[in-house]
């Protein structure tokens, strides 16, 4: 039987599977894939058999840092991310939840000192149960992954 | 014994071990029974108030001049170099050159943590917006020890704004580090932050959320009041306003002998005046707590070692 892809593979690069259906854009957003000059392919609500639905990206001969791939695991905590070279998969990466980000989104609170000073955004990042909340080293407010919705 | 506080920044109580803060409260109770007057001989005391404050303020000046130390700063923030349009991180660094140990009050949620970032001289959080008023929290502590002669298994409810009362903020997360149990009373809209929750849960600290103070008041040693943040209230939560809790004296009729009551003052009319000369009302004994524990805290942080 053929087998038919949605999203064509590529030579070489980064594959992101498994992200939650509505994530990539993030993904995309977070990593600034969309300044990256070579093919990005995004694959929105894509069929699966694990997640009912799911997002998936592929970035052309983009390699991605172990501190890029646990920035992921923010939003897909599930996503397998493979390293392709030649049409094959050469390396699974492992991720886990980083401990930190910094400068990557702004504090939610209209209150925090990051707002009116030039002074980096920073983030603590602590899981409770199945909840991703990030922790503001400033305002020391905590919010859910989910209120990023600027990213 | 190695003094751990020393040269630390205070910004928030999650700074503080279990067994710092018990540090503290045992020398602030030394202190009291047996003043001091030298332990800040030669220091230069930087008070920065971006914000209004009269006991906070006034107390950090008592307990550095009783001290021996020197106090700088302002207390006007209409009068500083931030309204001609300075950083906070740029006034910062030029008062870390000249003190010992900066002491900071701000509007914006985060402004101690960033100043601490900044100074490499210990910073100390006297209250940032809504977040974090850690040594309010101690002297609450410190008192609470004082007129129950313990801290665990103490029955505390607390009641007021809770949302947005930093002071609450701070005091309960000191308490989680003991075996307290809270009631917490207050309307619906200003409760404790489910952030305080989780914490309190993590800690297996037992809560329960009330309506009304008459089904508890014969259940607890402190209550602790407060006034609503009129200031920090949105359009919604003004409507509180009308179910704000009113301390009477007759809601005092069924509390237990030993109760105290405890508010990190101001007061506005939460508390009946005439409940002041009843036997429950500690608020002005733990106002005047405050230098002591402020002595204390000050001594560690500015001592490598005490004898």
């Amino acid at each position: 039987m053929s087998k038919t892809l949605s999203v064509s593979a590529i030579n070489n690069g980064t594959v992101i599977d498994h992200i939650p259906a509505g994530q990539a854009l993030r993904i995309i957003k977070l990593l600034k894939f969309s300044n990256y000059k070579n093919c990005v392919t995004i694959g929105l609500n894509l069929t699966s058999k694990g997640l009912g639905f799911k997002d998936l990206i592929k970035i052309e001969d983009r390699f991605l840092s172990a501190e890029e791939a646990n920035e992921i695991t923010l939003f897909a905590p599930l996503a397998t991310i493979n390293i392709i070279k030649n049409f094959e998969v050469i390396k699974k990466v492992t991720t886990e939840l980083p401990k930190t980000i910094s400068n990557i989104i702004t504090c939610p609170n209209e209150k925090c000192i990051t707002h009116s000073e030039p002074v980096a955004s920073c983030f603590n990042v602590e899981q409770f149960a199945k909840h991703v909340m990030l922790i503001c080293n400033y305002c020391e407010k905590r919010f859910d992954r989910d209120v990023y919705t600027n990213l | 014994m190695k003094n751990t506080l020393y040269q630390k920044d205070i910004v928030s109580i999650k700074d503080l071990t279990r067994d710092q803060i018990l540090t503290i409260l045992k020398l602030a109770e030394k202190l009291k029974k047996k003043p001091a007057s030298n332990l800040l001989n030669n220091k230069i005391i930087a008070h920065c108030f971006f914000e209004a404050s009269t006991r906070t303020r006034l107390s950090f000046e008592t307990a550095t001049i009783k001290l021996g130390g020197k106090v700088i700063g302002f207390a006007d923030p209409e009068n500083i170099s931030t309204k001609k349009g300075e950083s906070l991180a740029d006034t910062i660094q030029v008062i870390n050159s000249y003190s010992d140990l900066i002491v900071i009050r701000h509007p914006k949620d985060g402004a101690a943590r960033l100043a601490a970032e900044i100074s490499d001289k210990p910073v100390i959080n006297a209250g940032d917006g809504a977040n974090q008023h850690p040594t309010q929290a101690l002297l609450d502590l410190f008192t609470i020890q004082e007129c129950q002669k313990k801290l665990a298994g103490i029955n505390i409810a607390l009641v007021g704004d809770l949302k947005y009362g930093r002071t609450v903020h701070s005091l309960v997360e000191a308490c989680a580090l003991f075996d307290i149990r809270f009631f917490l009373v207050a309307p619906e809209s200003l409760t404790l932050p489910p952030q305080l929750w989780n914490l309190l849960k993590a800690n297996n600290i037992k809560f329960s959320f009330h309506q009304s103070l008459d089904e508890i008041i014969s259940k607890i040693d402190i209550l602790y009041m407060t006034r609503l943040q009129r200031e920090r209230l949105d359009k919604t939560e003004q409507q509180a306003q009308n179910s704000q809790h009113i301390l009477v004296p007759a809601l005092l009729t069924k509390a237990k002998a030993n109760l105290k009551i405890l508010h990190p003052l101001p007061r506005v009319d939460e508390i009946d005046p005439t409940i002041d000369k009843s036997p429950f009302a500690y608020y002005f004994q733990q106002a005047a707590n405050a230098v002591w524990l402020r002595q204390a805290l000050l001594t560690l942080l500015l001592n490598r070692s005490l004898s």
